[in-house]
């Protein structure tokens, strides 16, 4: 199925077993939302339970704090990821600090799931990624799936977990199709996955990167070098462990995201793993990001994006370099 | 200076007027009950300010000249309504059963709320001036959801009626009709800003754009504030929906400890409210009215200075947190840096309260 049905089928059984998760968001009722993410679910549980919200994104997430503390469950979503800056107050100053600021008795469960990314023509606003600001925020836990199976799961896995998650959907793979397990969790929440077994090189990336960084991998692979491929899953926290193990076999890293590399995630990644990999690197960790420049004009996207030229050349950086 | 359309029971000279949908419902003894929270709340407050310039507190928000509002307000509620405040309700908290000396936790910058805000079912402060209002109709939600039979209410000042959040809460409250009351403190001060900064209308007339009632009270008149406040509180619970109520009243002292109100505002003026003290008119009604003996305020003015010293010793009391306390509720569940951090810390030979 694909990742939108997918996100559909996991909130739908995350609806089902939990009658305190409540859905909110513009257009997300009749509707469905505009990605049809919340396609049917206003008709089979009610107005009361999902519900089309005043177009207000600050109100949205404000609002889903004081049902929080009541003891709901609220899945809230933004729009689009250039639409959440209205809400970042009520996300930074009360979604991420009230359960410290009550002494750990204020219960801040919620899931804020945020469309974002690049790559599907859209006009401004509508193309951000944002994930780098939330990860930055003690408080809140970041993640983004990469296939639908992910999706199915770790939204599921996000509106049972105690502590308030930004979920990045990457709106580029809505419609992609994959295989869905329905009975069995892939793996948990904040762990990494290898998706691309390789000696020479590891990449490093999330999200909507995942497919190109494996296509990127694939045309490497013709070229005689093997790239080892890892899905950080979870921007906050990051599990390291497995992209450490991985960097002790290459010694190389390149790090992919469509967010400007400028103290962003991967800024944070190649500094982990640089002192904690330090003896094994046998080159500088390199990133693949947008550039520091506002989201362009969609006509021109496609050179601002991480493709796989850009990470193809990355890897021949890495490689090439003699110490 | 009596302002249109200002719900009042009882002059600033403490004499009983009547209004044509307000009367009093409260007993002798409940007026005096509220005339010794006041007296409490004051002495609370001055012992703070007091405590604040020895070097005590690290600030203190003074709510002076505002106690009729908060004791109104918060004698108004029933202990299954919930409140959200900002950070000058501690009148509010008084009346939730809060300890006194649990009020002043962060501005003694030991803890950043303080108290159990299930328990006593006052949320913990907010500081970011407006984002509770939208927090409360979240609530409300909830309220409404689980079908129980309680009200919300949130407190904000003339200055929060600017945010974007409150003028959201509004929209929200509005379009769910959310069983919320908020309760506006018309201080007229947002700290050196007059009210005509933040609007031209008169506050609670907004109420009426957003499709639920307003209504002006006189903020220093606790009968008339108990009475409004009740009968909001009474419409959110039987599915009403929202009431905004703007107190008419006034911050006698500072915005804060560190400000400096002669720089912004003229002496005339703060004379002028003085005439209008809230505590004063209880006093002179209860004297005159009901004949309430010099002893009895005697009594209350010995029990306001034994709370001040008792407070003053907790405060003594507080000591620094333990630093290791810092990762104890940044998640609810395990996280890696908060892991490492605490190891950091503890290699480091931190820890320890003192």
């Amino acid at each position: 199925m694909t990742m939108a049905k997918a996100l559909n089928e996991g909130l739908r059984r995350a609806m089902e077993a939990n009658p305190k998760v409540l859905l909110m968001g513009e257009d997300i009722g009749k509707l469905g939302g505009v990605f049809r993410v919340t396609d049917g679910l206003q008709k089979d549980f009610g107005e009361d339970r999902v519900i089309d919200a005043p177009l207000a994104e600050s109100a949205i997430i404000g609002t889903a704090v004081g049902l929080a503390i009541r003891g709901y469950r609220p899945v809230t979503e933004i729009q689009f990821d250039g639409f959440v800056y209205p809400a970042f107050d009520q996300i930074v100053s009360q979604v991420a600090k009230l359960h410290s600021r009550s002494s750990g008795i204020y219960e801040m469960g919620m899931v804020i799931r945020i469309p974002f990314g690049g790559g599907i023509g859209a006009i401004e606003h509508h193309s951000e990624s944002p994930e780098g600001y939330f990860a930055h925020t003690a408080g809140l836990r970041v993640v983004s799936p990469s296939t639908p199976n992910d999706a199915y799961w770790m939204i599921q896995q996000s509106i049972t977990h105690p502590d308030p998650i930004i979920f990045c959907e990457p709106k580029c793979r809505y419609w992609e199709k994959g295989e869905v397990d329905t009975d069995n969790a892939p793996r948990g929440l904040f762990e990494a996955s290898r998706l691309r077994e390789g000696s020479d090189v590891t990449v490093i990336t999330y999200g909507p990167s995942v497919r190109t960084c494996l296509r990127a991998a694939e045309a490497a692979a013709s070229e005689g070098r093997s790239v080892e491929v890892i899905d950080a899953r979870s921007i906050a926290p990051i599990d390291y462990a497995p992209m450490a193990a991985s960097l002790e076999k290459t010694g190389r890293l390149v790090v992919v995201h469509e967010a400007s590399a400028n103290a962003s995630v991967s800024s944070e990644i190649v500094a982990r793993l640089s002192e904690e990999c330090f003896y094994s690197l046998r080159a500088p960790g390199v990133r693949v990001t947008g550039y520091h420049t506002p989201y362009p004009p969609s006509k021109v996207e496609e050179e601002y994006l991480p493709n796989v030229d850009r990470i193809l050349d990355a890897i021949d950086r890495v490689m090439g370099f003699e110490s | 200076m009596i302002e249109p359309q200002l719900v009042q029971l009882l002059t600033p000279e403490g004499e009983r007027v009547y209004d044509d949908v307000y009367e009093t419902s409260l007993t002798a003894e409940q007026i005096f009950a509220m005339y010794r929270d006041m007296v409490i709340i004051r002495r609370l407050c001055n012992e703070a300010t007091s405590l604040q310039r020895q070097g005590q507190l690290a600030l203190w928000a003074p709510l002076q000249g505002q106690e009729a509002a908060q004791i109104g307000a918060g004698r108004a509620l029933e202990p299954s309504d919930f409140s959200f405040p900002s950070y000058r309700e501690h009148g509010i908290a008084w009346c939730r059963g809060i300890p006194p000396e649990l009020s002043l936790r962060l501005f003694r910058a030991v803890d950043h709320g303080g108290w159990d805000p299930q328990k006593y079912r006052h949320s913990v402060p907010t500081i970011v001036i407006g984002n509770q209002a939208l927090n409360a109709v979240g609530y409300a939600m909830g309220v409404q959801r689980d079908g129980a039979s309680e009200a919300v209410i949130t407190f904000f000042g003339d200055g929060a009626t600017s945010q974007g959040d409150v003028n959201e809460a509004f929209v929200w409250a509005s379009s769910f009709d959310a069983p919320v009351v908020f309760f506006v403190q018309n201080n007229q001060w947002a700290i050196s800003e007059p009210t005509i900064r933040q609007t031209k209308i008169p506050l609670y007339k907004r109420a009426q754009g957003f499709g639920f009632p307003g209504i002006r009270v006189d903020g220093n008149d606790v009968l008339a504030v108990y009475e409004v406040t009740r009968k909001a509180l009474a419409h959110a619970r039987e599915g009403g929906g929202p009431t905004l109520i703007e107190a008419f009243t006034y911050r006698m002292g500072a915005h804060t400890t560190s400000d400096d109100p002669t720089r912004y505002r003229v002496d005339a003026e703060v004379e002028a409210w003085k005439h209008r003290d809230p505590i004063e008119r209880v006093k002179a009604y209860l004297v005159r009215a009901h004949k309430v003996s010099a002893k009895k305020f005697a009594a209350v003015n010995d029990e306001a200075d034994e709370m001040a010293l008792k407070l003053r010793v907790d405060v003594l009391a507080m000591g620094k947190p333990d630093p290791l306390s810092i990762f104890d509720h940044a998640y609810a569940s395990e996280h890696p840096l908060i892991s490492e951090g605490r190891r950091d810390m503890e290699e480091l030979g931190v820890g320890g309260a003192s």
